[in-house]
Order: structure tokens, then sequence, then C-alpha cells
């Protein structure tokens, strides 16, 4: 007989979390509502707008066109954890300083998807950098300073390299 | 929103969620996820049970066998993305991929979800037809193999019956002298098409043979415009455009009137044409 409820085990920023979960729970709401994880933010809820992006055994992914119940077994990171590595702290410093973002609630979401691509290690064009950040919608600034940011801290990584 | 309450099942094999989507009324298959769980967050969709065949084994190789290059259908787009033998032998995919939603979308939606979902807006199943592909269905009698151009039969609908999967998708492996275009217009990167054109051509010396242009969000499925490939298999670019007046009737929608629909697939045509034309694969 199918169920609606399952037991799921999975790994949340490094540590080991076992809960039941509703069938129908998206990622994003149970990293939200079970485990109080709220930086991750719920906009569209149909994959639009990017607020709810999360990684997911090493990928971004949209937290709201991911069930929870999918993501038995998985690594999942939040903002939380990728920001307590300090993984993206040139990225987040970068975005304080050229003010690119103003109420916040796409930074977390733009912060990891932009890591992705600065994660290839090259320097993207701005054009690349906007084809990447298509998918997440900010309504405060216009892009042009988080193009800006993701650009300075592009250059400086490669610059760190050499 | 949120969706509605439902069961979920994981399948372990093919077998399993053949067996599990045979056994209950109203199901759903999950792959990507990436156009079924905004349906169902939007309510659009309230299925009784959800299969998730992610981790079925042995639905995402992507491999040349016979003069096909064979995509498994849980490949998805990003993989492909990466994939040297998608570039090399199917060029016309390779093309098509990075307009289909954004990365994040990519790194978890599928080939086969796009094919077997059948969007009329959407790149992959256009680009199947263009292809002249073929579609592996597995379902409760056994394996069949289904042509591109039997596959669309409506909107949303398809060869595929509610018992059966997509197992892979073949195309013919692109051989030398294949040429292929692919064009569309989205309001923004990575949004659905208010109008796309995939294509494929043989160059016959001056002029062009076996053309295929297939339309996408035009129409309630991929749509080949056959008298605009004869006109182009002439060399006539202009008598092609022309000829759209006949092949394409598209209806409006909510991004975009049927003439101005009408008027983006002229402009589409004569960008891909060149593309056809002069060689630049």
């Amino acid at each position: 007989m199918s169920e609606r409820f399952h037991d799921i085990g999975l790994t949340v920023n490094g540590e080991e979390v076992r809960e039941r979960v509703d069938a129908r729970k998206t990622l994003v709401d149970f990293l939200r509502e079970d485990l109080s994880l709220t930086g991750s933010h719920v906009g569209c809820e149909h994959g639009v707008c990017g607020a709810c992006t999360v990684r997911v055994d090493n990928v971004v992914v949209r937290g709201c066109l991911m069930l929870a119940v999918q993501c038995d077994g998985t690594r999942v990171e939040t903002i939380e954890g990728v920001s307590d590595l300090g993984e993206i702290a040139d990225l987040q410093s970068a975005f304080e300083t050229r003010n690119a973002l103003q109420c916040g609630y796409c930074t977390p979401g733009m912060l990891l998807t932009a890591q992705e691509l600065l994660a290839r290690g090259d320097v993207p064009s701005r054009d690349a950098i906007r084809a990447h950040l298509s998918g997440n919608y900010c309504r405060c600034t216009g892009y042009h300073a988080i193009v800006d940011a993701i650009e300075a801290v592009a250059q400086s990584r490669a610059g760190g390299r050499r | 929103m949120k969706p509605a309450p439902f069961a979920y099942e994981r399948a372990r094999s093919l077998d399993h969620a053949i067996e599990l989507i045979g056994g209950a009324e109203d199901t759903r298959l999950l792959a990507g996820g990436q156009s079924l769980i905004a349906t169902l967050n939007m309510r659009l969709s309230r299925p009784q049970l959800i299969v998730d065949i992610n981790r079925v084994p042995g639905l995402d190789h992507i491999r040349r066998r016979d003069g096909h290059i064979e995509i498994g259908a849980l490949v998805r787009h990003a993989q492909a993305e990466r994939s040297a033998e998608m570039t090399a032998h199917a060029p016309l995919i390779a093309k098509a991929l990075p307009f289909i939603g954004h990365p994040a979308i990519r790194n978890r939606g599928t080939i086969g979800g796009s094919i077997a979902f059948g969007d009329p807006a959407a790149e992959l199943p256009a680009c199947f037809v263009a292809l002249d592909g073929e579609a592996v269905i597995a379902g409760p009698a056994g394996t069949r193999v289904v042509k591109a151009d039997q596959f669309y039969k409506g909107l949303f609908e398809s060869a595929l019956t509610p018992r059966d999967i997509l197992t892979a998708i073949r195309l013919p492996a692109t051989i030398a002298d294949m040429r292929t275009g692919f064009a569309e217009f989205a309001r923004r990167h990575g949004d659905y098409a208010l109008a796309g054109l995939a294509a494929s051509a043989r160059p016959n010396g001056k002029t062009l043979s076996e053309v295929r242009l297939v339309f996408f969000g035009v129409a309630a499925t991929p749509v080949r415009a056959r008298n605009a490939e004869a006109a182009l298999a002439n060399g006539d670019i202009e008598a092609a455009a022309r000829a759209l007046a006949t092949d394409l009737d598209p209806p409006d929608d909510v991004q975009a009137t049927g003439a101005v629909k009408r008027q983006l697939a002229g402009v589409l045509l004569r960008r891909v044409a060149l593309e056809l034309m002069e060689g630049r694969t």
C-alpha cells in the first residue's frame, strides 16, 4: 500500500537529520518549517524566481521543485551552512560593498547561484553572469550591482590563483 | 500554493515502476520534476500517487550505437550540456540546451521528462521531431519504438499511455554533412519561448534536401512547416517565409497574439534558413 508519510534521513549542512515527512512537502518548506533554516526563501513556488535556491549533492536546485521525500540519502546545503563554512565570504562582502542587495529576499539564492558559476574557476563575461542569473529575480537592485559584485569576485579569485 | 496530498513510492527498477503505475489510478511519474512539481504546487495536477523514477538504474546513459545516439530518459539537461558525445553527434540538442530554463532547472530537469511531458513551447520536443528521432517506450506489454513524427498527438498528449514509461530517445548520430539550426524568442532568457524553431537539413549542391523545420510555441504540439520545408529545399527563403501563412495558424495565448507569433515565426525562419544554407552548424 502506498503511503503519504515517509521516514527520511539526509545530511543538512553537515548534520545528520532524520524526520518523518508528508510526501507533498517541498524541500524548501521542510528546511524552513521542520529544521527552522529560514535563510532559503519561498517566492513564487513554481520555479521561476530562484528565492528557494539550495544545493543538493553539490548542485544548485530549486527548493520548491524538489520534494523533501526525494532528498532521502542526499547531502543538502543551505545558505546557512555555506555561509558558516566561509566558502562565499568574499562574495558576501562584495555584495555588501557594492550594494548588490537591498531587501535581501533574493540574496541567498543569488549567492548560491553565483557561487556555482564562480566555482568553475574562470572569469565569466558580464553576459555569461547575466545568463547564469537569469533564473533569479531581484526586484530591488536592477541587477547591475549584483553583476558588478560577481565580476569583481571572479577577478579577485583569479588574481589570487596567479 | 502547496500540493494537494498524494502517496509516494520510489521505484527500484523499471519493472517496479511499471508495476506501480499499473497498480493505481491517477498516478504520475516523477523524473526531474521541474514541470510536474510546479503543477502540483499550483494544484493544476492532483494525482493520487507519485512514482519517483529518479533512482531507477540504467536510464542515464548517453551512448552511440548502430548509427544512433541513445539518450536515457533520466539524463539531466546539465549532464547533456557537458557531454562531448552530445556536442559531436547531436549538435542541434547542444544548441537548444542553453535555452532550457535556468541553470538550477537544468541541473534537475531530464531529457526524457521534457520529451514525455511535451510542453508545446518546450525546446526538446521540437528538436526531437526535427532530428527524426525515435522514442523507446516500456509498458506492461513490453518495449516498443515510436517515431518522433508519430509521437505527439495533441496538447500534452503523446503516444505514451498512463501505463507507459519513456526509457530513452534515439537520434540519428549526425553525419558530416548534416546541418542544424535553432532559434527562439523569449521575454527573458530561459523562459518558455513565444515562438521557436528547430531545424535540420542536408546540403545538396546549392540547395538543401531532407529539410525539417519544426516550430514550437505556435500550436498544441511541435509542428512541421511542410510547405516552407519544400520552398527552402529549393533555396527560396522568402517563399519559405510566405509559406508559413499556410503551414502555421498560431492561436493567441497569454504571452502573445497569434499575429505576433506568426510574425516571429517568419523572423526565426529567415535566421535559421541562413544557418542551414551557409552551413554554420
